[in-house]
């Protein structure tokens, strides 16, 4: 899986909601489009809506499937209902099933994000904002250096990762899988852009004449007008720590320990061993229930995310 | 976002200019806590990869130091290359797919000649969102061709679609979930791009009678050109890392996807089933060095090209 968005903030002077640009403005006659009042296209909508349908159908039948029965997901259209309605005791079954380990599954997710993705932010957030705001030594090597490890191959990592902290006796423990998503090399890259356009270095020294230290100019000045940028940057992270699947996986043996990607994975794959019970109604509701909370939070959090999330290097 | 005004007139790759004319250690104070942490998960493992990579467990004599031996044996290895060709196949077809949809996609928004834009861009967005084991056992499901989408389909035609998951589709039905996943994502990036382009070019085009398409060809794409190149680097390390979603495919299509299908599968079974942990960072290692200069390649020449 490709890095966790390459994110900045458009600063656009354009309204990101309007189709129409600041001003109105005359319409050439002579020319059919205009970049400001184009006509809408049935055919382009049509087109578009090609890709709407591929990116929805899948979701659709995942909706579909997690109100079926074992034996209903087989039997019926898989974009259709079938005659049984079994959502409600797939849902019961799933954080049930098994002395509802589902159920810890869940929470250890909960953990894993809370930590890891919270403690990503802040490292960033104090990272991004020092890399903007203050002239130190070696800060143009660790710009270098963190820059060039965003090249690097995350997966590559994960088993010599492995082997170090099983020798440092970390494997199979949570922070095994909490600390190496503590770091977000772009996250770093989007706060530091972030704050060298949002604070103005005239209040950071208006602060620091008023008396202020260096941890209260950053609470009290720095902090607020960094807020979008820190919404976003847990965001990415947030997707990037629940839908992690491949540290949980090197670092993790015992199930009781599970991020809800591994667990799942595992009641799907229970089926193909001998004597294990297939469940996949508990596969696809439980996939459903995974991914709801983050589709939530992009809905809800839309503004931050909407209008102007941009590869960092956009700008140049 | 923040209307404050600012000294700073643009952010840009390169270091900013200083701001404060004292230089002092306190910025290590907020700087301190990413580094220690960094040098732990980043630059640790790779050293230690490195120095595992020069030695050997040998049965006789115990681990070993063997100099360049490991990179000798993976530059000779077939599983190896085998799995490298399957991964540079993939990104040759599957890469300019996802970014070509993508980059129609951010073309059709950005007209704003379609109807109900916000809704295209929030759903054709939302795969994002979803785990990449969710997104592989919901397609795992519906490529079926007893009980998924396929069999239905199959049923309701009274055709035989061929099985996505036999091993001459399963790297293409790979293909296809993978494009799923990051198709909004790579048009968000695009569309984020084009919406700073200023209307004064497209207007300036216009007045001299260049078409839409004209339109797009020479102002557009030039000017999206950083975005572009950000998302073919991001697509390419993508591809040289593919490995969740055949390590989860593999229940269902045991014969089609073998342990050494990609070069992190290769490296994975290398470690976890075979335990010939050396062996294993070396080929990690040689793989991230290829993804590097493939990297670089790739924005040596997207900077280059156009104006």
């Amino acid at each position: 899986m490709p890095p966790p968005a390459a994110t900045v903030f458009d600063r656009s002077p354009a309204a990101p909601s309007g189709g129409a640009g600041p001003a109105p403005r005359l319409r050439a006659p002579r020319h059919r489009y205009s970049a400001d009042r184009p006509r809408r296209s049935v055919l382009l909508t049509v087109l578009t809506g090609l890709v709407l349908l591929y990116s929805l159908v899948p979701l659709i039948w995942l909706v579909l499937g997690a109100t079926k029965t074992q034996q209903g997901l087989s039997r019926s259209f898989g974009l259709w209902f079938d005659g049984d309605f079994a959502l409600w005791d797939n849902i019961g079954q799933t954080f049930t099933y098994d002395d509802g380990v589902f159920t810890r599954w869940l929470l250890n997710t909960v953990l894993y994000v809370g930590l890891g993705a919270g403690g990503a932010t802040v490292l960033a957030v104090l990272g991004g904002y020092a890399l903007a705001k203050f002239d130190f030594p070696g800060r143009r090597a660790v710009f270098a250096v963190v820059i060039g490890a965003v090249a690097v191959p995350g997966t590559a990592l994960a088993v010599p990762t492995f082997l170090m902290f099983s020798r440092m006796g970390l494997t199979n423990t949570p922070w095994a899988v909490i600390v190496p998503s503590l770091i977000s090399p772009f996250g770093l890259y989007l706060m530091w852009v972030f704050a060298t356009e949002a604070v103005p270095a005239e209040l950071m020294e208006a602060a620091r004449i008023d008396g202020a230290g260096e941890v209260r100019t950053f609470l009290t000045v720095a902090l607020p007008l960094l807020a979008p940028g820190i919404v976003t940057v847990l965001l990415f992270t947030m997707v990037a720590t629940w839908n992690n699947y491949f540290l949980p996986l090197v670092m993790l043996k015992d199930p009781d320990w599970y991020p809800l990607t591994l667990g799942l994975n595992s009641w799907n794959a229970q089926a193909a061993t001998a004597g294990g019970e297939a469940v996949f109604h508990l596969v696809v509701t439980g996939s459903l229930i995974t991914v709801l909370p983050l589709i939530a939070a992009f809905l809800l959090l839309q503004k931050y995310w909407r209008s102007g999330l941009a590869a960092g290097s956009v700008k140049e | 976002m923040t209307t404050l005004p600012s000294p700073a007139a643009r952010p840009r790759p390169a270091p900013p200019p200083v701001r404060r004319s004292r230089r002092s250690w306190r910025g290590w104070g907020f700087l301190g806590p990413f580094v220690a942490v960094f040098a732990l998960v980043f630059l640790a493992p790779i050293a230690y990869s490195v120095y595992l990579s020069l030695f050997r467990d040998r049965l006789i004599g115990g681990n070993t130091f063997v100099g360049l031996d490991n990179y000798r044996q993976a530059l000779g290895d077939e599983q190896f290359w085998a799995a490298l060709g399957r991964v540079s196949l993939f990104l040759a077809v599957q890469v300019p797919v996802m970014l070509g949809i993508a980059l129609l996609v951010a073309l059709a928004l950005d007209s704003g000649r379609l109807y109900g834009r916000d809704f295209f861009r929030v759903s054709i967005f939302l795969p994002y969102a979803v785990p990449a084991v969710v997104a592989t056992l919901m397609w795992g499901f519906m490529y079926g061709t007893r009980f998924g989408l396929v069999g239905d389909i199959n049923d309701a035609l009274g055709v035989s679609l061929p099985d996505p998951l036999s091993p001459d589709l399963v790297l293409a039905s790979i293909g296809n979930i993978v494009t799923w996943e990051f198709v909004g994502y790579n048009m968000l990036i695009f569309y984020a791009a084009l919406r700073v382009v200023p209307h004064s070019l497209y207007e300036a085009a216009q007045i001299d009678g260049a078409g839409q398409l004209r339109v797009i060809t020479a102002v557009k794409l030039p000017a999206i050109r950083g975005a572009l190149v950000i998302a073919t680097i991001f697509s390419v390390i993508g591809s040289f890392q593919l490995f969740n979603e055949p390590s989860i495919l593999q229940p269902l299509a045991p014969n089609a996807v073998t342990t050494d299908f990609t070069p992190n599968s290769y490296t994975y079974a290398l470690s976890f089933n075979g335990q010939q942990h050396n062996y294993s960072a070396t080929v990690a290692i040689v793989m991230g060095l290829i993804t590097m200069v493939i990297a670089y390649v790739v924005q040596l020449r997207g900077m280059r090209k156009g104006v």
